[in-house]
């Protein structure tokens, strides 16, 4: 049996950073047991969140881990959940910034609204001047 | 920052992305093809996705964006290979691509293009 892959924080501060994150997020995806729809949906999640911590929070960190909740069924199931944090600007409008199409910068407006869509839990803590973070979770099926 | 190659078939230009793609290396690709297509006269761009395991709002934005420059320097843009789970999540983060051609594969999309494929005879 291989060893599972470790969690941790990574750091947002360039392009390759995104990247890493989205390995990351993968080989714990994988690990849980997730379905390659789902392991694709989730590390897309991560890399449009990733994105909008190093554009528009002016960089932040990535704690990328492995859940587990209990189930009926199977005893326990598991998870990946990923919360990104900035200390930028914050959002000042969080249902525009929810909405769909609108956008503070040259984008398209579905990196927050599409994330949303792609994982099971979603969670959004900001204040303007105190930063943003976001908190998402998959679960296995 | 990766770059990604860019390779010449007859009158096609063929990109194969065999890298995991930061938004740089996109943009770097989306320039070298506008100059590529018009120092070739290129008038086809196959971009395989085959290897690519996500395609989040910017990389299909940038798809699509090559597709249309393309269009304005008289080339056609065929994107190949896309996996189904990458498919499925592109629909659903609410990205469909609509301005893009698609084929399934290398060989259907360089077809599409007109373009001759070798092949058992």
């Amino acid at each position: 049996m291989s060893r599972e892959p470790a969690g941790g924080e990574l750091p947002i501060a360039s392009h390759d950073d995104v990247v890493r994150v989205r390995q990351l997020a993968r080989s714990l995806a994988a690990a849980a047991g997730m379905s390659l729809v789902d392991q694709t949906k989730i590390v897309t999640a991560a890399s449009e969140l990733a994105r909008n911590t190093l554009v528009y929070g002016g960089g932040g960190t990535a704690r990328v881990e492995r859940v587990e909740r209990p189930s009926p069924r199977a005893g326990a199931r598991a998870g990946v959940r990923i919360v990104f944090s900035d200390d930028g600007p914050g959002i000042p409008d969080v249902d525009q910034a929810l909405a769909e199409g609108w956008t503070s910068g040259g984008g398209l407006g579905l990196g927050l609204p599409g994330a949303r869509r792609l994982v099971d839990e979603f969670d959004l803590d900001t204040e303007p001047g105190r930063g943003t973070t976001v908190t998402v979770t998959k679960w296995c099926r | 920052m990766d770059r990604v190659p860019i390779l010449k078939i007859g009158s096609v230009l063929l990109v194969s992305i065999q890298v995991d793609l930061q938004d740089q290396t996109v943009l770097a690709l989306q320039e070298d093809l506008a100059d590529r297509i018009v120092r070739t006269g290129a008038r086809g761009v196959v971009i395989d996705i085959t290897a690519v395991d996500i395609v989040d709002s910017f990389i299909g934005r940038m798809f699509a964006t090559i597709a249309s420059m393309s269009k304005l320097m008289d080339a056609e843009t065929v994107v190949v290979g896309m996996r189904p789970a990458v498919a499925i999540t592109l629909v659903e983060l609410g990205l469909s691509l609509g301005g893009v051609r698609t084929a399934l594969d290398l060989e259907k999309g360089m077809r599409l293009l007109g373009a001759p494929v070798p092949g058992v005879s």
